[in-house]
């Protein structure tokens, strides 16, 4: 057994870079959802009928399927159509499309739990439209958001797992590569897991951290 | 799409609704026991209980799926697909039913336990008349909430060969061509088989409101 740790020890390399790979595509798959998932939050809740009934539909189909089914047909279904990706795009598009719509619906469970006075206040002092959203509606909902978005990047985390079936180099692919090669599942999958976990416990951290500040500065 | 298609689309449902129902029937009463044990708050297993659930919450099933396929036999356990997929399913589930079980236990008045053991109740019959039918009604829509995500991961099984809704789909699309017909009915199967799920949740709500006046 310590030899098959020691196997993966030498391709620690190969190792790190999946797992930068991993933390690179959630960070920037967070960043992104959570820019497109604004005006998707803006549509669930706008007074036009029509507006809020598509955006629904978007946001609970997406909720109903698979991310490995979205991601294959982003990746192999698009082309068809004449899209095409490599597929480290193809899978950062499958994320953040997947997830804006997961944060999208977070944000609107904070936004309509918002005080009503809070946004006619807004309105009074001349704000509307994305201004309002902006600078009345948006800090106070990401504040109280931060528990909940803590738990949707974990999310991310673990589908960006899923990635490796359509081979983009993130951290399960590089360990089944070095399992292949060497046949030390169990080593190169364990030292998988053990980063995986370092990341969630590092999310976590970084909710706390956040969440304290945010108390002391009330 | 030709009609055997369909037909091998359906199978795919078949296999992921019944290994995940599987997994589920295993991981919700190993979720239960695993609480159960942190609740009473037994030295040792407490401990390693909580590393468990913290490890495998942060593990992606596909990675964990792997792991249990591969790893197993390299330590002298030789494992089939489907049960490296059960396995899979139903400790990952676990996990997360651990967590939503713990949080109803957590909130059980202290006040009932101690009258049931004034009443002279032992331990597991106070367990059986009195925490268990309350937990598992504040429990359960946690419960199906895990279930449709993991009906949602279950696609991590198709590492170890298993062909499920989302494999068969992928098959079609190969053969045919023609990927976005076969992804289009897998997720309309998807979407039936979560529909099924929070479904059953609301019957079972409903029937517990005109049995007991309160759900």
């Amino acid at each position: 057994m310590t030899r098959e740790f020691a196997i993966v020890w030498a391709h620690k390399d190969r190792l790190l870079d999946g797992f930068a790979n991993t933390v690179w595509l959630c960070v920037l798959a967070t960043v992104i959802a959570l820019a497109v998932a604004s005006p998707i939050t803006m549509a669930l809740m706008a007074q036009n009928r029509p507006m809020r009934t598509l955006a629904r539909g978007l946001v609970d189909g997406m909720r109903c399927i698979p991310f490995l089914l979205l991601a294959y047909i982003i990746y192999y279904g698009l082309p068809t159509l004449g899209i095409r990706f490599n597929n480290w795009t193809a899978g950062l598009c499958a994320l953040v499309v997947y997830n804006a719509c997961y944060i999208a619906e977070i944000l609107r469970g904070a936004w309509a739990s918002l005080p009503r006075e809070h946004i006619d206040a807004g309105h009074a002092f001349g704000f509307s439209g994305w201004r309002l959203y902006r600078r009345i509606i948006l800090p106070p909902i990401l504040m109280a958001c931060v528990p909940v978005m803590g738990n949707q990047m974990i999310q991310i985390i673990k589908d960006s797992a899923f990635l490796t079936i359509i081979a983009v180099p993130e951290l399960t692919h590089e360990a089944s590569a070095i399992q292949s090669m060497y046949y030390v599942p169990f080593a190169a999958f364990i030292s998988a897991v053990l980063l995986y976990w370092v990341l969630c416990r590092i999310v976590e951290m970084l909710v706390g951290l956040i969440e304290r500040r945010a108390e002391k500065r009330r | 799409m030709r009609a055997y298609d369909y037909l091998s689309l359906l199978q795919g449902a078949t296999v992921t609704v019944s290994l995940s129902l599987v997994g589920i029937f295993l991981g919700v009463p190993l979720g239960l026991s695993l609480a159960l044990i942190r609740w009473a708050g037994v030295p040792v297993f407490s401990r390693a209980i909580a590393v468990y659930v913290s490890v495998l919450r942060a593990t992606p099933l596909v990675t964990f799926t792997l792991l249990i396929f591969f790893a197993l036999p390299n330590v002298g356990v030789p494992i089939d697909p489907v049960p490296a997929a059960i396995v899979a399913l139903a400790m990952n589930t676990s996990a997360f039913n651990c967590e939503i079980w713990r949080a109803a236990l957590a909130d059980f008045p202290r006040t009932q336990l101690d009258a049931a053991t004034a009443a002279g109740m032992t331990p597991g019959l106070a367990f059986r008349r009195i925490v268990f039918p309350q937990i598992w009604r504040v429990s359960l829509p946690g419960l199906v909430n895990e279930m449709t995500l993991l009906i949602k991961s279950s696609p991590a099984i198709a590492v170890t060969g298993i062909v499920d809704i989302t494999r068969a789909a992928v098959r079609i699309g190969a053969q045919t061509y023609e990927p976005l017909p076969p992804f289009l009915v897998a997720t309309a199967l998807y979407f039936l088989v979560i529909l099924g799920f929070v479904r059953a949740q609301r019957l079972i709500e409903t029937h517990m409101e005109r049995k007991f006046g309160f759900a």
